[in-house]
């Protein structure tokens, strides 16, 4: 009840700030499986997405939030479990630095992806952000291969890009005070795992179809700086 | 003695903004009138083809504009209702969220966090408590001067050059215009004006009617007879015919108005005219600001109609110039 009641607050507060609208683009709001995943460079990312989706669909859909972040204190920890009913995974150095061959670091992946499963087994959809962290630059990092994993295990999953315009020159990473500048959530074309597609195809699908929903100045930026790497 | 005055004059002031807001209401309802009745019309012909779909698309424009005017006049008198502080309180918002579309729509970078910050939540609310205590000297000056100089420092402080002074003018730019210019609309209400006491709300309503009104007249001018594109490359939809009819008409109005003003009809005539002229290279000028960004609204908060700034171009650039020359030809200084 309360919980319900500051969710709804948080929510009214980003939308008066940013002007916060949703562009559906691709697909139109659905109950059912999905994926929401995102370009993450604040903060109030989650809330966006959710916010933007409607009132009757926000109840099953739980934002996927790094363990080690939220659950550095009680306001964070009440937040995130209480309010928005968020899904922790564990994500660990280790985990960010492409440790891959890390014994521990795989473990933790895959109790990760588990947890994940288990959300989608009790009906929830998903909002994730498969950058894996916030973004402090202009572009779009390289994807982490848990949509992947996520996607062999539950192929039945609609995985549906959201670009959020903005937001990142609302609250930057390492500020406090928000500016007041408008927002969009644009939701793309959902996309699924096809038959016997690998890792790397399916993640550079996902992330040309995110990138495909940006505004056409930062798709060239964008290009330029992948060209460059 | 200058209270029964002031007390007559305010009565004058309550009888004559009654008439204002039932011709207001009037003029709306017969807008109503007819969009719907061309509504009926449209659906009534079962003519199929692009013609006819283009035609809708029209009329439903102008049936979202009339419901949106519908919904301006209401908030616009309910603030003159709440009296000086809910009009200064609504303009306060009013260039909030025309600066929220102006720097949203005019790339920034991080480095400009600080300027930012600055202009939203000291500059802004600085300047209308200005206007509110009616500080007229530093009201003139705190945006054009002070942060002109301190906001520039502040965005030193990323330590970011890139594009440097290109960033600087932006945000000087969305003050100026969204903040400062704005701003001059409830500062009217500070005018000392020796025989309008109590009246300077109807400076406020005859700015806003006539500005507005020269807007919707060229738009009808232009569509009935407009030929001749004024400035192609800035907007398609200005057109000589348009800026001379809806300028002359809305002239013609703002005379017809002098019994809500301090002016004679000719001046009332002369003041329409500086402000719709201003009005109209307003609008050009920001037209020429959104071709630059490659968009063609600045928002979309008004249905119809587009943005805050789609709706106020006009009103930015009438508003100084109408403000001063009412102060200086009609008002008691101080």
């Amino acid at each position: 009840m309360l919980e319900g009641l500051i969710a709804r607050a948080i929510s009214f507060a980003i939308r008066a700030l940013t002007g916060a609208r949703g562009l559906w683009r691709g697909c139109a709001p659905a109950e059912g499986l999905r994926v929401y995943y995102g370009n993450h460079a604040s903060h109030g990312d989650f809330v966006l997405i959710w916010s933007a989706l409607p009132l009757a669909l926000r109840r099953n859909v739980r934002p996927v939030a790094g363990a080690d972040y939220w659950n550095r204190d009680a306001l964070r920890r009440y937040v995130i479990r209480a309010v928005f009913n968020g899904v922790l995974v564990e994500r660990g150095p280790a985990a960010t630095a492409a440790g891959d061959c890390d014994a521990a670091a795989k473990a933790r992946a895959q109790d990760a992806i588990a947890t994940l499963c288990e959300a989608v087994d009790g009906g929830a959809s998903l909002i994730v952000f498969p950058e894996g962290t916030r973004n402090p630059g202009d572009g779009l990092l390289p994807f982490k291969s848990g949509i992947y994993h996520l996607a062999c295990r539950r192929p039945e999953l609609e995985f549906v890009p959201v670009w959020l315009d903005n937001l990142a020159r609302v609250m930057p990473k390492g500020r406090v005070l928000p500016l007041p500048l408008l927002c969009t959530a644009t939701f793309g074309e959902p996309l699924r795992l096809h038959a016997g597609e690998d890792k790397a195809a399916f993640v550079a699908r996902a992330r040309d179809a995110l990138l495909a929903l940006a505004p056409p100045e930062f798709i060239a930026e964008a290009a330029a700086k992948d060209a460059a790497a | 003695m200058i209270d029964s005055a002031s007390i007559t004059h305010s009565g004058f002031t309550g009888s004559r903004m009654q008439w204002l807001f039932l011709g207001i209401a009037g003029v709306l309802l017969l807008a109503t009138l007819v969009a719907e009745f061309l509504r009926w019309r449209l659906h009534g012909n079962q003519r199929a083809g692009l013609d006819l779909e283009r035609s809708r698309g029209v009329i439903d424009n102008l049936v979202a504009r009339i419901r949106a005017w519908w919904l301006m006049a209401a908030l616009v008198g309910a603030a003159f209702a709440l009296g000086r502080v809910g009009v200064i309180v609504f303009f306060a918002l009013v260039s909030l969220f025309a600066l929220r579309e102006f720097i949203t729509l005019t790339p920034t970078r991080r480095g400009d966090y600080w300027a930012l910050v600055a202009a939203f939540y000291v500059v802004l609310p600085w300047q209308y408590w200005l206007v509110y205590t009616g500080w007229y000297g530093l009201a003139t000056l705190l945006i054009p001067v002070y942060a002109f100089l301190f906001l520039p420092i502040l965005a030193t402080s990323g330590g970011d050059t890139t594009r440097y002074l290109e960033r600087a003018a932006k945000v000087q730019w969305g003050l100026m215009i969204c903040v400062y210019c704005i701003s001059h609309v409830p500062a009217l209400l500070n005018l000392k004006i020796p025989g309008f006491e109590g009246g300077n709300l109807l400076l406020i309503a005859f700015l806003v009617i006539v500005v507005q009104s020269s807007d919707v007249l060229q738009y009808v001018w232009g569509k009935l007879a407009g030929k001749r594109l004024v400035a192609p490359k800035l907007s398609p939809s200005k057109t000589l015919e348009g800026f001379v009819g809806g300028v002359l008409s809305a002239t013609a109005l703002g005379a017809a108005l002098w019994w809500i003003t301090p002016f004679t009809p000719l001046q009332a005539a002369g003041m329409a005219l500086v402000v719709n002229l201003m009005g109209f290279y307003g609008g050009l000028v920001m037209s020429a600001i959104k071709r630059d960004r490659g968009i063609k609204d600045w928002g979309h908060m008004i249905e119809g109609h587009g943005g805050m700034l789609d709706r106020l171009d006009s009103v930015c650039f009438a508003a100084p110039v109408f403000f001063h020359f009412t102060r200086y030809w009609f008002a008691v200084p101080g």
